[in-house]
């Protein structure tokens, strides 16, 4: 059974330094679609660092790469990704009225694949 | 031969985000063309220079994938945005304040909406300030004078690296002459991101509940009684929000500094909103400001273009031969979403990399008219494509720091494209001409404005 967690997109460092090298090259596509998760959420879910992971939802789905990150970093249930097109693939496009769709905090369902 | 022909660019700035530093020290090799080091840049500014290159052999224009003259391009461009029924003009984020005002000029001449990168940044902060107001100040004030810095929902350890150093933590200013020691720093997060071991407190807020713990702030700061369960609605102690009140009321200058933490969830404009007027309330007690920390280079110039130009700062359609603001009807999203525009002018953006994917999809089926330094996904997938010289380093102009103090741009060496405001320029001419063509009197005034201009004659 696929584990629904929630997805919080955002900067970071390796994504803004990749960004300048190219949204085509290798290192770009690496690092936004590497997802952080709670260590304790791994072991839980039999996760290892490298692992494929499909992150699904009702927009579309995405496949990323697992990364361990220390639970007092990240709270359980919760995982990181750098922007990319890989989040954007799991944004909706309704705004509500404000222009802005909702690109964080979104429930994603979570396996491991291959 | 390389490493001869050098020049040292000082004072240079660096429009990769929002902090717009103005104290690089440029190296140029004037043969390779490249920034080979940049002094007093931080690791993004680093990158954005070192990975600057030319690629000489790239065509300055290309019409449907096929290289073409600027001339050519510029005319397609003009005729696909005339001919259309309601043509988009999105981005404007990266380039300088210069060109944004001719792209405000082109969607007013065609009538489109005209919106930019803040729809989907700050956008809903922009819509809280015009129902709170803001309590408003530059980073100068801040690194001079604020003992209480909070950022919430923001990480600027990684997205802005020097907003520390150079403005708000470690800075030494007037009445903070010992930097980091003379201010309490407080970051309020989902997570513990880098930027946490800046603080000298972490607030872990549940995900989805900022709007609950900033009223709650706000009740606290008013001496009104909150709820006992605060704790498990948020996820934050009585005792951690009444100390954190205590601290807001008894600083001398406190800055709260906000992310995308707020506009990005569920809440939008209302998160914003509830930061904005715990500000506002607690200048009843001391004196205390609010800022969001805003992204791209010139995406605050964008904001003001905007405003002086339409009196919107984003969001803007021309239609009905004024400018309307509305979001959620005139962003882009929406009206790439629901297939509302039958054309887009995208300067300077990537909205095909990063909107959601019923937007690109509708962008891939119209024809695009894109304006970018190098090959971006919106590139590949438009009908004309420009390939311009990238703004602080190949051109001058004028950028807006995040705190709207507007900074002088310095060029560090030529590039062979044009500049985003000499294509849109352009583009602005020849779309004006096939808009309104010559009357008989020969002038080329839109025909609303022909009996005005005979009346001033007499």
């Amino acid at each position: 059974m696929p584990e629904t967690m929630l997805l919080v997109p955002g900067r970071s460092s390796k994504q803004g330094t990749s960004l300048n090298k190219g949204k085509f090259e290798d290192e770009y596509q690496e690092i936004t679609s590497l997802v952080e998760m709670n260590e304790e959420d791994m072991v839980r879910l039999g996760f290892n660092n490298g692992d494929k992971l499909r992150l699904k939802n009702p927009v579309g789905e995405t496949i990323v790469t697992c990364k361990s990150k220390k639970a007092t970093d990240l709270p359980h249930g919760m995982i990181f990704i750098a922007y990319g097109p890989g989040s954007s693939r799991l944004m909706e496009s309704d705004t509500a009225g404000s222009g802005m769709p909702l690109s964080k905090h979104l429930p994603v369902q979570v396996e491991k694949i291959g | 031969m390389s490493g001869e022909n050098v020049k040292i660019v000082e004072n240079a700035t660096c429009t990769f985000c929002g902090c717009v530093c103005d104290d690089m020290v440029l190296t140029v090799d004037l043969d390779q063309k490249r920034i080979t080091k940049a002094k007093n840049a931080c690791i993004l500014g680093r990158a954005w220079y070192a990975e600057h290159y030319i690629e000489e052999d790239a065509p300055a224009a290309m019409i449907d994938g096929k290289p073409a003259s600027i001339d050519e391009a510029v005319e397609e461009a003009a005729k696909t945005l005339v001919d259309a029924k309601f043509p988009i003009t999105y981005g404007l984020s990266d380039t300088t304040c210069e060109a944004q005002k001719q792209a405000v000029a082109i969607a007013d001449i065609i009538k489109g909406s005209i919106d930019t990168t803040t729809s989907v940044c700050h956008g809903p902060s922009g819509i809280a300030f015009q129902g709170v107001g803001e309590s408003t100040m530059t980073l100068g004030e801040v690194k001079n004078r604020a003992d209480l810095v909070i950022y919430w929902g923001g990480n600027p350890a990684e997205s802005h690296p020097r907003h520390f150093g150079r403005y708000a933590v470690t800075a030494k200013g007037m009445f903070t002459p010992r930097g980091k020691k003379d201010r309490t720093v407080v970051v309020v997060d989902v997570r513990k991101t880098p930027s946490v071991p800046a603080a000298n407190q972490f607030i872990q807020v549940k995900p989805g509940k900022d709007f609950e713990l900033l009223w709650a702030l706000r009740a606290l700061v008013k001496n009104r009684k909150i709820s006992p369960n605060i704790e498990e609605i948020t996820g934050v102690s009585l005792e951690t929000i009444q100390a954190l009140v205590d601290k807001m009321k008894n600083c001398r200058y406190g800055a709260l500094f906000f992310g995308m933490g707020l506009t990005m969830t569920r809440g939008r404009h209302f998160n914003s909103g509830a930061l904005i007027a715990l500000a506002t309330d607690l200048n009843e007690y001391t004196h205390f400001v609010a800022k969001p920390v805003r992204g791209h280079g010139n995406v605050t110039g964008a904001d003001n273009v905007m405003s002086w130009q339409t009196g919107y700062p984003f969001g803007v359609n021309f239609s009905r031969g004024f400018p309307r603001f509305n979001p959620g009807e005139f962003t882009t999203v929406d009206l790439l979403a629901k297939k509302d525009v039958d054309a887009a002018l995208i300067i300077a953006s990537d909205p095909a990399s990063n909107f959601p994917q019923a937007a690109i999809d509708h962008l891939a089926g119209i024809p695009v008219v894109s304006l970018d330094t190098k090959a971006t996904m919106t590139s590949k997938l438009a009908h004309v494509a420009f390939r311009t010289a990238t703004y602080g380093i190949n051109t001058a102009g004028t950028v807006y720091r995040m705190d709207d103090v507007p900074i002088t741009l310095r060029k560090a060496f030529d590039s062979p494209f044009p500049t985003d405001e000499e294509i849109l320029t352009a583009i602005k001419k020849r779309v004006r001409a096939l808009k309104f063509p010559k009357n008989q009197a020969g002038d080329k005034v839109p025909p609303g404005r022909a009996s005005q201009k005979e009346h001033w004659k007499h």
